[in-house]
């Protein structure tokens, strides 16, 4: 769907650009430039995305992550109400299933304790994420063609010309969760081997207390690595995805135009069909990884090393 | 790809979807869930006691029948037992019944021998004593008479 005026790196940066409102150095709130005009039709932009700095929004990011997570909820909360232990329908029987999924999991992962915290975080990470990344699932264009009235993404006319679909190609999203992951991790470190203790792991291990810096140079980088990573995986795996996507859907440029245009969209169809059918096993394995790994970052979190 | 304030914005809209489902989705669902997998389990277990009372039941009602059928086999022996002794006594008795008549008959009649024998002893005597007087043709001495009379009775 990438239009005339589009080159391959245009459509790609395109859609690599998120929906970001923001304050600018002169101290005043727009949505960002790029390319020298606003990314919302009828608005004044002061400066562009890196200008912008912290104090900035990726509107689109928390738009369809809050609009995924309060369908979830609303959801849960519909099924929850009515749950009853005759007789379930189809819905409360799928997501009975969902509930006893995720507190296996917590129930092989998590020994620690029987912290009533531990279900209801894991459900929410898996579905959440599951929900995020199933947005990548959809026709590339087609929400930035709704979110542009029904034009081509970048064309004039419409209202919003950049909006991305999938919140966990954003950093900011998993990073999000990720942070706070890592808050409940030093938040249980402290309150089960106290703050002393919390410490001494990382300074007094592995070659004890003598050793101790040469010792936080290797714990205190493996800790946090741990749960850099946890964000990052899922930052990096859903990226990749899309980035895919995006150059399948370049096979698509020329289909009006020529004959050669024609048989590239046809394999362009192919690969993309190819890859959503892979995607479909990365979307659900890295939601699952997701819950997985909090649970068993919090059980470390309880142990004593 | 760069941080910003979203950041947070997402860390905040994480805390309240998981304060949201813990306080109003999970509890909820499982205990829907513990409830049933308890009443399954509870099914399950009448189920399996239901079995094992009719099994136990069954075995009580063989026994019963087997310990009827004897009984009934002991009756039966009993009333054949019985009845054959019924049959004895009687026996016994219509035997003893059957003696006593024959004995008594018989003690009847040699009564009745004896009596007809003395009624005939009387009678000829007489006979030949008015046998005698037609003979004579007068009368005898009645005593010496009565006293040969006797005697002829007598050798009778």
């Amino acid at each position: 769907m990438a239009s005339k005026e589009l080159n391959s790196t245009d459509y790609i940066e395109h859609h690599l650009t998120n929906l970001t409102y923001g304050k600018c150095p002169d101290g005043t709130w727009s949505f960002a430039e790029v390319h020298g005009k606003s990314q919302v039709a009828g608005t004044e932009a002061s400066c562009n995305i890196s200008e912008m700095g912290f104090w900035a929004f990726q509107v689109d990011t928390l738009f369809m992550s809050l609009l995924l997570g309060f369908g979830m909820i609303f959801f849960m909360r519909r099924v929850a109400k009515r749950a009853s232990s005759s007789k379930p329908g189809k819905v409360q029987n799928a997501v009975e299933y969902l509930v006893t999924l995720v507190r296996d999991q917590v129930q092989d992962n998590f020994t620690a304790s029987n912290n009533p915290l531990m279900g209801p975080l894991a459900l929410t990470i898996f579905v959440w994420v599951f929900l995020m990344n199933l947005m990548d699932l959809l026709p590339i264009d087609v929400v930035p063609w709704i979110a542009n009235g029904f034009n081509a993404p970048n064309a004039e006319g419409g209202a919003i010309h950049y909006f991305k679909v999938l919140p966990v190609a954003d950093i900011n999203a998993p990073m999000g969760m990720a942070l706070g992951v890592l808050i409940l991790i030093h938040y249980y470190s402290i309150k089960s081997k106290g703050l002393g203790g919390f410490l001494a792991e990382l300074t007094f291990q592995p070659y004890g207390k003598w050793m101790a810096p040469i010792n936080v140079i290797f714990e205190i980088p493996g800790f946090y690595a741990k749960q850099l990573a946890l964000g990052l995986r899922l930052y990096g795996n859903l990226f990749a995805g899309e980035m895919i996507f995006i150059l399948i859907a370049l096979f698509f440029g020329g289909f009006f135009s020529s004959f050669a245009g024609v048989l590239s969209g046809i394999a362009g169809l192919a690969l993309n069909f190819i890859w959503a059918v892979f995607h479909i096993l990365v979307v659900i394995l890295q939601a699952f990884l997701f819950m997985v790994l909090t649970l068993v970052y919090l059980q470390q979190a309880h142990e004593h090393h | 790809m760069n941080f910003n304030a979203t950041l947070f914005g997402q860390l905040l809209a994480f805390v309240f979807f998981v304060w949201f489902t813990m306080q109003y989705v999970w509890p909820y669902i499982l205990e829907a869930l513990e409830e049933r997998e308890k009443e399954i389990s509870d099914g399950l277990e009448a189920a399996s006691r239901g079995k094992r009372e009719l099994d136990e039941a069954n075995q009580k009602k063989a026994e019963i029948l087997e310990e009827a059928k004897k009984e009934a086999a002991d009756l039966v022996n009993q009333a054949n037992a019985r009845a054959s002794q019924l049959v004895e006594d009687a026996k016994a008795t219509a035997h003893e019944e059957a003696e006593r008549i024959k004995v008594s008959a018989q003690s009847d009649l040699e009564q009745a021998a004896k009596r007809t024998k003395e009624e005939l002893r009387s009678e000829v005597a007489a006979l030949a004593v008015a046998g005698a007087e037609k003979i004579l043709g007068s009368e005898i001495d009645k005593d010496r008479n009565a006293q040969i009379i006797d005697q002829i009775a007598e050798e009778l």
